[in-house]
C-alpha cells in the first residue's frame, strides 16, 4: 500500500538545516506544528462560526490603526503616522468590505446553467513575510484574509519592523481566537535570520509562502521549491497626456507619492508629460508645494538617494520626508516642500532617478509625441516595474487604450492616485488588497491583486452534462408516386437541373421539366456519371453564374445530389475553400472550420433521388472524390442539406440489379450504423429502426422484381428514413473503411460497404478494446442495440448474444441474396497487392471522420483486422479468435 | 461514559479525560482497544495532542487502538496531522 508517507515524500522539498542549531530547528518546528495543528482543527468550521472571528478581528484592527501606525513608525522610522493609520484601515475595513458576505467555506459558488460548483478548500500552513514598508497594514489584512479562509499563519515581519508587526499579530491572534478560532492559528517568527526562513519555506507542512517585499524575498519564496505568491517591486509610469483635467491631476499625483512618504510599492516613478503641458504641469507641482530641482540639484540627488553600485534607491531614503531628503543633500527648500521633482531626459542606468523611489522624489519626462511619450513610459515599465502599476490621466480613450495595451502592468490606474488606486476600492473597483501581483513580468504568478481567492484550493465539481442534440432535416419532404409534381409550387427565374447522360436518356429529366412552371428558364447540367470532382463543380458553378439560376435541381444519385450541394455552396459563397472546409474535426459543434454565412448569390436546391440508398437528399453530407489522391473528401454542414426533397418512386424503377442492391445495403448500413451511433438519440433510433425493417422486408423484392412499385417505393422511402438518422446520428467505422477502399480500388460505395457490414457488426458488438467517450450516451449499449434489430426484425434468439449472431446472419443471408459478392478476394484483387496497400488504408480510414461517431474506437491495428476480415470474408461468426461479446 | 472491557463509547463533551482514561488502561487490553468515536462531531487542539500522545503508549505497549465511528471530517483532520497510520479503523 502506498502510505501517505511515501506520497509526501515523493513531493517534498529537501530540508534547509544549514546555520541552524538544533534548539532553534526545535523552536521552528514547534512554530509549524502549532499552525499545522490550528490549520487542521480550523478545516471543521463553518462559514457561520468563520464569520463570526472575522468581524471583530476587523474592529479591533480599526480600533488599534493609529496604535500600531505609531508602532510602525517609531519602529521603523519611515513612513507618515498619519497614512499609516489610514492603510491600517483601508487594510481592515476595506478587506472586510470585500470578503463580508464572500463565502469561503464549503460550497462558494455554484453554476447551475454549467453543471459547475465550486468548493473551498483551504491551505493549511501559509508563511508570510512582510515588509517593512506597510508594515502593520499588511499584517492586518493577511490575518483577516487567512481567518476568512480557514489558514493558519507564521509571520515572518522585516526585521527592522518586528515589534509593531509582532504587535499586530497579537492583537489579531487574541481576538480571532477569544471569538473561536482555534489557538496557533497565527505564529510570529522570533528575531529571524534568513535561515530560519529559508528553513521554513522548505518546511513540508508549510503549504504556501506568501511574500510580500523586496526582489530577495520573493525570489528566495519562488525558489524554495513550494507553491508561493511573491510579489515584488515596482517602477510605476505614469503617462500626463495632454487631454487630461490637469488640475486633478497634479493633485492626484502629489496625494499619491506624499502617501505614507511614497512607501507603496504602487506609487508613481516617472511622469512622462506632454509637451504642450509641461511647463503649465510644473507650475502647478511647485504651487502645490512641490519643489522642482535644476539640473545640479537633479544630479546631486541621483547620487545621494541611488546607490551608483547597483542603480537601485539606498534604503536610507525610503519612507523619508521631501524635506528630510533636501536637507540631507544640503538642498534648500520651502519648509512645507512635499515633493521634490526631477527633469530627467531618459531612462536607464545613465539616468539614475529614472528607477523605483519609494520617498517623495519624482522624475519628470518631457514627451515632445503621443509615441515618445508610450515609449518612455514603456522604458520606464520595463526598469523594474513590469507586471506591477501604470498610471495614466487623459480623456482620450484610445490613448488610454493604447497605453493598455503597451503597458505591462497588473494595475492600469486611470486618472486617479496610483498607489491608493492600485490598493483598489478606494478610488476604482479593483479588488483591495494589499499584496500586489506582478505577473510572469515580475517574476510572480500571478497579475492580481492578492485576495482570499488565492488563500484558497478551489475545487470544482462537474457534473456530467447533457450536451444538446439536434434532429434537423429538410422542412420539406415530399414522397410516394408523381410527388415531382411539387416542383411547380416553387417559383424560379432560372433553374439550373444537374443530371447525368443516363437519367437524360431515359427521360427522367422530362418529366422533371413538365411540373417547371413555364415562365422559368431552364438550363441543363449534364455531369458525367461518376462521383462528384472538383473540375466537374467549377464549370457548373459558372453556368449559374452565366445564367443567374436562383434554383438547382439535382436529379440523380447521391453523386449527382452531392455535386449540387458543393455546386450552391460555391455558388453562393464562392470564396469557400472546399479543401479547407473538409479539413478533419471531432466533434461537429466545435469544429475549427465554419461554412461561410455571406452569401453573394441565393438559390434553392430541390433534391431528387433516383437512386434508394444515400438519402443525400436530406442530409448535410457531400463527398467530393479527389482523383489525384485517390480518396474521398467529406463535407458536412447543415447548411449543404437542400432545402426540399422530393422522393418519387418513378425514377427508381429504372434502376438496374446491381445499383439497387449496392444502394439498398448503404441505406441499410446508414440505418445500422446510426442505431448504434454515439449520437443516436430516440429520435434518430426511430427513423433507423424503421428503416431497417423496410430494408429487409423490401429490398430483397426490389432487387428480384424491380417492377414492383410497392418494393421500390418502400426502398425509396426507407433510404430517405435512414438518411434523416444518419444525418442527426452520424455513421460509423463501416462508412470509414468503405469510403477508404473504395476510392483506392474504385469500388462502388453500397458494395464497399456490404464488403465490411458482418464484421463492423461483431466488431461493435464485441466489448471495445477502446471506448469511445460520450456525453450522449450511458454505458456500452451497442450490442444491446444490434438485439433489439433482431428481435425488430424477428429473428429470435434468447440473449444479447445470441440475437447480435442472429442479425449477422440475417445480413449475410441478405448480402447473398443480393449477390454480392462476399470477399475482397473475390473482387478480384490479389492478397499481395491487398497486402501491400492496407496500412495505407487503414491510415485513410483512421483520418474518416466517419468513425467518430462509432461506438467503439477504432485503433489502428483493428482497423487492419477489420480489412483483413473483408478481404477473405470469413463470417465473423467463423473467424478465429472471434471477439466476445458484450455483457 | 460506557466502559466494557476493551471498548469505550468516547463522549463528546469530555474526550480528552475520556482519551487518557483509556491510555490508563492500555496495560491491562488484550492486544487491542476500541473508542467509539460515533458521537464525537469535532476534535480541537486538546483532542489532537491526546490523540497523538494515546498513540505513542499505544505503540510502546504494543496495544493497537481501534477507532470506530469516526466522521470524515474527524478523519480528515486526523489525516491532515498525519495520524491515521496510526490508528485502525472501523466504520
Ligand atoms: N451525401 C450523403 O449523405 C451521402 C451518403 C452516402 C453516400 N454518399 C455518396 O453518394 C455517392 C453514391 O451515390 P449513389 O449510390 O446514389 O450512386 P451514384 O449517384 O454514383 O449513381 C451510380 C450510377 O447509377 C446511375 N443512376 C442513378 N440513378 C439511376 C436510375 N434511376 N436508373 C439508372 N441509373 C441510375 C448514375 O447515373 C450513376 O452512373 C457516393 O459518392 C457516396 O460517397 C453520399
Ligand atoms: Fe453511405
Amino acid at each position: 500500500m502506498i502510505t501517505d508517507e511515501a506520497v509526501e515524500e515523493r513531493g517534498r522539498v529537501s530540508p534547509a538545516t544549514e546555520g541552524l542549531t538544533a534548539e532553534r530547528i526545535a523552536y521552528l518546528e514547534r512554530l509549524v506544528s502549532q499552525a499545522r495543528t490550528a490549520a487542521a482543527v480550523f478545516s471543521q468550521f463553518t462559514q457561520d462560526e468563520v464569520d463570526r472571528v472575522v468581524k471583530p478581528m476587523v474592529l479591533a484592527g480599526l480600533e488599534q490603526a493609529q496604535y500600531l501606525a505609531r508602532l510602525a513608525v517609531e519602529e521603523t522610522r519611515l513612513g507618515v503616522m498619519e497614512d499609516k493609520v489610514i492603510k491600517n484601515m483601508v487594510a481592515t475595513e476595506f478587506a472586510y468590505h470585500y470578503v463580508k458576505d464572500k463565502r469561503t467555506v464549503g460550497v462558494i459558488r455554484e453554476y447551475p446553467e454549467r453543471n459547475l460548483v465550486e468548493v473551498a478548500e483551504p491551505i493549511g500552513v501559509i508563511l508570510s513575510l512582510t515588509p517593512i514598508t506597510n508594515p502593520t497594514s499588511t499584517v492586518l489584512f493577511k490575518c483577516i484574509m487567512a481567518i476568512k479562509t480557514r489558514n493558519a499563519v507564521i509571520f515572518s515581519p522585516h526585521p527592522k519592523a518586528w515589534n509593531c508587526c509582532s504587535e499586530a499579530v497579537k492583537i489579531m491572534l487574541e481576538t480571532a481566537v477569544k471569538h473561536g478560532a482555534p489557538e496557533g492559528v497565527f505564529g510570529c517568527l522570533e528575531s529571524h535570520t534568513l535561515q530560519d526562513n529559508a528553513y521554513l519555506m522548505r518546511h513540508k507542512d508549510v503549504a504556501l509562502i506568501d511574500a510580500t517585499g523586496g526582489p530577495g524575498a520573493v525570489k528566495a519564496a519562488y525558489s524554495s521549491g513550494k507553491p508561493a505568491l511573491g510579489v515584488g517591486p515596482g517602477n510605476t509610469p505614469v503617462y500626463l497626456e495632454k487631454s487630461a483635467d490637469l488640475s486633478t491631476a497634479v493633485v492626484d499625483i502629489i496625494i499619491s507619492k506624499t502617501f505614507d512618504n511614497g512607501t507603496i510599492c504602487a506609487s508613481e516613478q516617472t511622469v512622462v508629460i506632454d509637451d504642450v503641458i509641461y511647463d503649465l504641469t510644473l507650475k502647478k507641482f511647485a504651487e502645490l508645494g512641490a519643489h522642482i530641482c535644476n539640473e545640479k540639484e537633479t544630479k546631486l540627488l541621483a547620487q545621494t538617494v541611488i546607490d551608483p553600485q547597483t542603480g537601485f534607491m539606498q534604503p536610507m531614503a525610503v519612507g523619508q520626508k521631501a524635506t528630510s531628503i533636501a536637507r540631507f543633500i544640503g538642498l534648500s527648500v520651502k519648509p512645507k516642500t512635499k515633493l521634490l521633482i526631477v527633469p530627467i531626459q531618459g531612462v536607464g542606468r545613465e539616468h539614475p532617478l529614472s528607477v523605483e523611489k519609494l520617498f517623495p522624489v519624482l522624475a519628470v519626462y518631457r514627451a515632445k509625441s503621443v509615441e515618445e511619450a508610450l515609449r518612455v513610459c514603456v522604458d520606464v515599465n520595463h526598469a523594474g516595474g513590469l507586471g506591477h502599476t501604470a498610471v495614466i490621466f487623459s480623456r482620450n480613450d484610445e490613448i488610454i487604450r493604447k497605453f493598455g495595451e503597451v503597458i505591462n502592468a497588473g494595475r492600469i490606474i486611470i486618472n486617479s492616485p496610483g498607489s491608493i488606486g492600485a490598493l483598489g476600492a478606494v478610488y476604482n473597483d479593483l479588488v483591495p488588497t494589499f499584496a500586489f501581483g506582478c505577473g510572469t513580468g515580475g517574476g510572480n504568478s500571478t497579475t492580481d491583486n492578492v485576495n482570499i481567492y488565492h488563500y484558497l484550493n478551489i475545487k470544482r465539481l462537474a457534473r456530467r452534462t447533457q450536451a444538446h442534440m439536434w434532429f434537423r432535416v429538410p422542412n420539406q419532404i415530399y414522397f410516394n408516386l408523381n410527388a415531382v409534381e411539387n416542383v411547380r409550387q416553387f417559383p424560379s427565374r432560372s433553374t439550373i437541373i444537374v443530371t447525368n447522360p443516363a437519367l437524360e436518356r431515359i427521360g427522367h429529366v422530362d418529366i422533371v421539366r413538365r411540373y417547371i412552371p413555364p415562365e422559368t428558364h431552364v438550363h441543363l447540367s449534364v455531369i458525367p456519371d461518376t462521383e462528384p470532382e472538383t473540375k466537374v463543380v467549377s464549370e457548373t458553378v459558372e453556368a449559374l453564374k452565366f445564367y443567374k439560376a436562383d434554383q438547382i435541381i439535382a436529379l440523380g444519385g447521391g453523386s449527382v445530389i452531392d455535386a449540387a450541394k458543393i455546386m450552391k455552396l460555391k455558388y453562393e459563397s464562392p470564396e469557400a475553400d472546399l479543401e479547407e472546409l473538409a479539413a478533419p474535426f471531432l466533434d461537429l459543434r466545435k469544429r475549427v472550420v465554419e461554412y461561410p454565412t455571406a452569401k453573394v448569390n441565393r438559390a434553392r436546391l430541390i433534391a431528387i433521388p433516383t437512386t434508394s440508398g444515400t438519402g443525400s437528399e436530406v442530409t448535410p453530407f457531400a463527398v467530393l472524390t479527389d482523383k489525384q489522391r485517390r480518396r474521398k473528401v467529406t463535407l458536412a454542414d447543415y447548411s449543404l442539406s437542400p432545402d426540399v426533397a422530393i422522393v418519387d418512386p418513378q425514377f427508381v424503377m429504372s434502376m438496374p440489379k446491381g445499383l439497387t442492391a449496392d444502394t439498398g445495403i448503404d441505406c441499410l448500413t446508414h440505418a445500422l450504423e446510426a442505431g448504434v451511433s454515439n449520437y443516436a438519440s430516440p429520435y434518430t433510433d426511430s427513423n433507423a429502426m424503421q428503416a431497417i425493417r423496410m430494408v429487409f422486408k423490401y429490398l430483397p423484392v426490389a432487387y428480384e422484381h424491380p417492377g414492383d412499385e410497392e418494393a421500390r417505393s418502400m426502398m425509396h422511402n426507407a433510404a430517405c428514413i435512414a438518411a434523416m438518422a444518419f444525418s442527426n446520428a452520424s455513421v460509423g467505422v463501416n462508412h470509414a473503411l468503405a469510403h477508404a477502399f473504395g476510392a483506392r480500388f474504385g469500388i462502388a460505395h453500397g458494395r464497399a460497404n456490404a464488403l465490411m457490414l458482418p464484421h463492423v457488426i461483431a466488431y461493435n458488438a464485441a466489448v471495445p478494446t477502446k471506448f469511445m467517450p460520450s456525453p450522449y450516451q450511458k454505458g456500452y449499449v451497442a450490442h444491446k442495440k444490434y438485439a433489439t434489430v433482431a428481435d425488430l426484425l424477428g429473428l429470435g434468439g434468447r440473449t444479447v448474444e445470441e440475437k447480435v449472431s442472429k442479425l449477422i446472419a440475417a445480413t449475410e443471408q441478405l448480402l447473398d441474396q443480393l449477390e454480392f459478392p462476399r470477399s475482397i478476394a473475390a473482387l478480384g484483387i490479389s492478397k499481395e497487392e491487398f497486402e501491400r496497400t492496407v496500412p495505407e488504408l487503414a491510415k485513410t480510414a483512421y483520418d474518416d471522420p466517419s468513425w467518430r461517431s462509432n461506438p467503439r474506437m477504432p485503433l489502428m491495428a483493428e482497423l487492419i483486422e477489420l480489412f483483413w476480415q473483408a478481404y477473405h470474408g470469413r463470417g465473423p461468426a467463423e473467424a478465429s479468435g472471434a471477439p466476445q461479446q458484450a455483457g | 461514559m460506557a466502559t466494557i472491557a476493551g471498548w469505550q463509547k468516547i463522549d463528546e463533551a469530555c474526550i480528552v479525560p475520556a482519551l487518557e482514561q483509556a491510555g490508563e488502561k492500555l496495560d491491562c487490553a488484550a492486544g487491542e482497544v476500541v473508542l467509539d468515536f460515533s458521537s464525537v462531531r469535532r476534535v480541537d487542539q486538546g483532542v489532537l495532542q491526546a490523540m497523538e500522545e494515546l498513540a505513542s503508549v499505544a505503540a510502546e505497549k504494543g496495544v493497537r487502538v481501534v477507532l470506530c465511528g469516526v466522521n470524515v471530517h474527524i478523519y480528515r483532520v486526523l489525516k491532515l496531522m498525519k495520524l491515521t497510520s496510526r490508528f485502525s479503523f472501523l466504520s
